[in-house]
């Protein structure tokens, strides 16, 4: 469900020209943009929002964990553009629990790094094509992603007491 | 020299050990570990810097050492008790984190708050951006060798924090910003003690730059030093007054203005040079801006209620407690289960000391977040560490990421 709000500015309209099926949500809350994207496509849409659309900026990239609820994570790109009178825009993507994966996005942004591999460690999301998808908070042999929501917030496998 | 294809930790200790058999020994590699406990990394930073004599060849950021899990930690805590943990985030900007969290939380409440509010904010944040630049001030030059002033930075931040306690009770862990309103009212004298602090503060700069402005040794080791190319610099996702001293004049406080700062008149300083140099000169002129707003606020400050009305969300005055009974349960309510958000998400940006910090909240519509992510400046700000290294010396190594102004806490939440 793509509203009429969304449709009728322009960044997306030019966006929805170029990639037709790309955009497979769009919705404005609070006066903030979010668009649903597929997955397989979302190099190309930030390719075009950056290079067309003047949204120079990747602000920060992060994901949701929605857990039970399928497909379960969502991995959320912050766009800004500091010609467009500051314009941000919110990307999603949803991806399924099982073997979740997404292409990078390195190759447009080399700050995407530190995000996608903080995303990584933290969700266990995996990003195709990073040049260095390695644990960046936790220790390296850490097991489990702890923002997962099935990650328990107290009591993972260490006991601090002697008993 | 910004190499995206970065190795990890042990990738590049076995690159240096292979180096050593083909190479002659005079050109052999030496692979350094700079931290997790050097002084001038301001925390928990390690940084494996791989050197051909003193020109650092590749630098690789390790972090992580500083992660408490503290976004985890928000989602098993009620709306209010998060704000206590966005202190102990950036712990040099401790109400610019509570403020943008409780911006975002009022977001998606859609609550307006009244106008004493909205200036009490600003003015503290401004006040916790002069005491922030205050530490890096004295802390950068101390690293670069410059005592003196480190004495002087740490006269004016003690001044501000003696304010802070006025207000909150506490020096650094302040919480004093809620989603709301304020955390208690503004003690009284309060105006006295800020103005005394804010009509003094101005010389006290000109007391900073006496003592760095024309020192030649601060001079040879600031100019044409961290040099990185602008575009490169927005690619990395570097904010901040890193970004205004290599000549862009963004600033969320004048290109999204929140709280209120669309009222307020003051400049966004800008540079073209975009070296240590540069970026001290931009905070120095932003600690006089931050007086100049501090002021304005002093003078307008109007009258009026310290928190907003809002049922369900601000726990209501003790007088209305004793006597109503609507007042008595919606206290009820918000002590025993906390206050509700409505579902949806908002992202809120500020103009932190460091650069862009802004909270992406998403709410469920229970009384716990579902998910708080910090979009930290220091974390992408740190990120460009390499580009401004490789290739240089390794004694500019400690100028550039003293200019950087990094907190640890900031970087690995």
């Amino acid at each position: 469900m793509i509203s009429d709000q969304v449709r009728e500015t322009p960044a997306v309209s030019a966006l929805i020209a170029r990639y037709p099926d790309a955009v497979t949500a769009g919705d404005v809350h609070l006066n903030e943009l979010t668009l649903e994207i597929d997955p397989g496509q979302i190099v190309e849409v930030c390719r075009f929002l950056k290079s067309d659309q003047k949204f120079v900026r990747l602000s920060g990239l992060t994901g949701v964990d929605w857990y039970p609820a399928e497909p379960r994570f969502e991995v959320v790109y912050f766009l800004h553009s500091m010609e467009r009178r500051s314009e941000r825009i919110r990307l999603k993507c949803r991806l399924h629990g099982e073997k979740p994966e997404i292409d990078s996005v390195t190759p447009l942004w080399v700050g995407a790094n530190w995000y996608e591999r903080e995303t990584f460690d933290l969700f266990g999301i995996r990003f195709r094509n990073h040049p260095n998808l390695t644990r960046i908070m936790m220790p390296d042999d850490w097991e489990g992603h702890p923002l997962r929501k099935d990650f328990p917030v107290h009591g993972h496998r260490y006991s601090y007491t002697d008993e | 020299m910004s190499d995206p294809d970065l190795q990890s930790p042990t990738a590049t200790l076995e690159t240096s050990a292979a180096d050593t058999e083909n190479t002659p020994p005079q050109r052999r590699r030496m692979t350094l570990n700079m931290g997790p406990q050097h002084p001038s990394t301001h925390g928990v930073l390690r940084v494996l810097l791989e050197l051909d004599g003193e020109t650092v060849m590749r630098a690789y950021p390790d972090i992580g050492f500083l992660h408490t899990g503290i976004e985890k930690q928000c989602e098993a805590l009620t709306w209010q008790q998060v704000v206590p943990l966005t202190d102990r985030v950036d712990y040099l900007s401790n109400l610019i984190n509570n403020l943008v969290y409780a911006l975002a939380v009022e977001k998606l409440l859609q609550a307006e708050m009244p106008e004493a509010v909205k200036m009490m904010r600003v003015m503290l944040s401004e006040l916790q951006r002069i005491n922030s630049h205050c530490v890096w001030l004295g802390t950068h030059a101390l690293d670069i060798g410059a005592m003196t002033v480190f004495f002087y930075c740490f006269r004016e931040r003690e001044d501000i924090l003696r304010i802070f306690e006025m207000f909150s009770g506490q020096r650094m862990m302040t919480s004093y910003i809620r989603p709301g309103g304020l955390a208690l009212e503004p003690p009284r004298g309060w105006d006295k003690a800020v103005r005394k602090f804010i009509d003094a503060f101005p010389d006290k700069v000109d007391e900073y730059e006496e003592l760095l402005d024309k020192n030649p040794i601060w001079l040879r080791r600031t100019k044409n030093v961290g040099f990185v190319p602008l575009n490169d610099l927005i690619d990395w996702g570097v904010t901040g007054p890193m970004i205004r001293a290599a000549g862009i004049p963004w600033d969320i406080r004048k290109d999204e203005p929140y709280s209120g700062y669309e009222k307020f008149d003051f400049k966004v300083p800008t540079r073209t040079e975009n070296d240590v140099w540069a970026r001290y000169r931009i905070r120095m002129e932003e600690m006089r801006e931050s007086a100049k707003i501090v002021k304005q606020a002093l003078e307008g400050m109007p009258d009026g209620p310290w928190q907003a009305n809002i049922p369900r969300v601000t726990l209501p005055g003790r007088e209305k407690m004793k006597t109503q009974m609507e007042a008595l349960i919606y206290h009820f309510k918000i002590v025993t289960e906390g206050m509700k958000v409505p579902a949806g998400e908002a992202y809120q940006a500020c103009e932190s000391p460091r650069g862009e910090i802004a909270y992406y909240i998403v709410s469920d519509g229970s009384s716990k977040p579902h998910r708080v992510f910090m979009r930290t400046p220091s974390f992408g700000n740190l990120q460009s560490l390499p580009a401004m290294v490789e290739g240089k010396l390794i004694a500019d190594t400690i100028a550039s990421m003293g200019s950087m102004d990094f907190v640890l806490g900031d970087v690995d939440r």
